[in-house]
């Protein structure tokens, strides 16, 4: 491992490493991707593909960002652009979590689905967007629709989970799981012009407040549908909280409530 | 007695933003999303006075009711 931290010493530019010599590394010693990231972070040094986080996110933080785990459960509207935003800010391991394939009616919005590509099991496209965007990431594909019986073991090892559902039963049993791992539970949902996000940590009632207990209950986006700039943006929102959860910084959403609606560029926030 | 209604996204289309409403005495969260003709199963958050209520809790004069849809996708 000297000889790797050495090579990496030898051919930073002040502390930035570039993919090309990343990837020499890697064909050369013999390494992965992801090895190769581990030991650039590890040494001080910073990949030169975050150097434009760099204001916002430290060497120590990016470093605590690749040594991360979340679990995004639904790879659709929401879920699809927070895998691939989690890729790209260099958090190291996601656990994606969806029992689809991609639909016709899918193409207006998730960000993964293609025409050439009708039928592909969405948390296999999840990989292969990632492989594609950020090899130093690894993604754990389950195709499977999480439950209270599977939740804990798909779930465990992530420190915090991103809810991208479309289903509010199964939010309420992601809750559940959560509040067992003991771990913060990202939410965010969608229907037509509109959108809400929240932080819950583990034990709040804040699903069930807004839920009530019906888990058949369907929301308006049965109705609304969901175009392509909704999802887009609560998933934004959605990983920025993610981002402060991991690195400790800022200020999340836990106890508020943040609602959104773009009919009226409207933005107000619930005191939960 | 006066209460001051707030709804929010879909809720406000054909309808109104804020408007300030009389209701008879007794008069429930229910029944003022009945008379706006919200559907039951659209009905998500639902505050008085920024706290959390249920459909069967009863209004006071000078509330403001705050009712937001139900949103679930993803």
């Amino acid at each position: 491992m000297n000889a790797v931290a050495a090579f990496f010493k030898n051919h930073a530019v002040a502390d930035l490493l570039a993919w090309q010599h990343q990837l020499e590394a890697a064909e050369h010693f013999g390494l992965s991707i992801a090895e190769t990231e581990a030991i650039i972070l590890d040494n001080g040094l910073l990949p030169a593909r975050y150097q434009r986080n760099r204001q916002t996110i430290s060497q120590a933080g990016q470093r605590e960002l690749f040594r991360s785990q979340v679990a995004v459960i639904g790879c659709g509207g929401l879920g699809c652009y927070i895998v691939e935003e989690l890729a790209r800010l260099g958090v190291g391991r996601i656990v994606v979590i969806d029992p689809d394939t991609f639909e016709e009616h899918n193409l207006n919005r998730q960000l993964f689905s293609s025409p050439w590509q009708m039928g592909e099991i969405k948390v296999s496209a999840a990989v292969r967007r990632v492989a594609d965007i950020n090899p130093a990431v690894t993604v754990v594909a389950h195709q499977d629709a999480l439950s209270r019986e599977n939740g804990v073991e798909l779930l465990s090892g992530s420190r915090v989970a991103v809810d991208a559902l479309d289903s509010i039963g199964v939010r309420l049993q992601l809750a559940d799981v959560c509040t067992l791992l003991e771990i913060p539970l990202v939410h965010g949902a969608i229907a037509g012009w509109f959108g809400q996000v929240t932080t819950r940590f583990p034990g709040e009632e804040t699903l069930s407040n807004m839920y009530g207990s019906d888990k058949s209950a369907k929301g308006v986006e049965s109705s609304l549908g969901n175009p392509s700039f909704t999802p887009a943006l609560v998933a934004s929102l959605e990983v920025a909280e993610v981002c402060k959860l991991l690195l400790g910084q800022g200020r999340s959403l836990r106890g508020r409530q943040l609602m959104i609606d773009l009919l009226s560029m409207d933005f107000c926030e619930l005191v939960l | 007695m006066n209460i001051t209604v707030k709804l929010f996204a879909s809720f406000r289309t054909g309808r109104f933003e804020i408007e300030s409403r009389d209701y008879p005495p007794g008069t429930s969260v229910a029944d003022v999303a009945d008379s706006l003709k919200l559907p039951r199963h659209e009905l998500g958050i639902m505050m008085i006075n920024s706290r959390h209520v249920k459909l069967d809790r009863l209004l006071a004069e000078g509330d403001t009711l705050a009712l937001f849809p139900l949103l679930g996708g993803g």
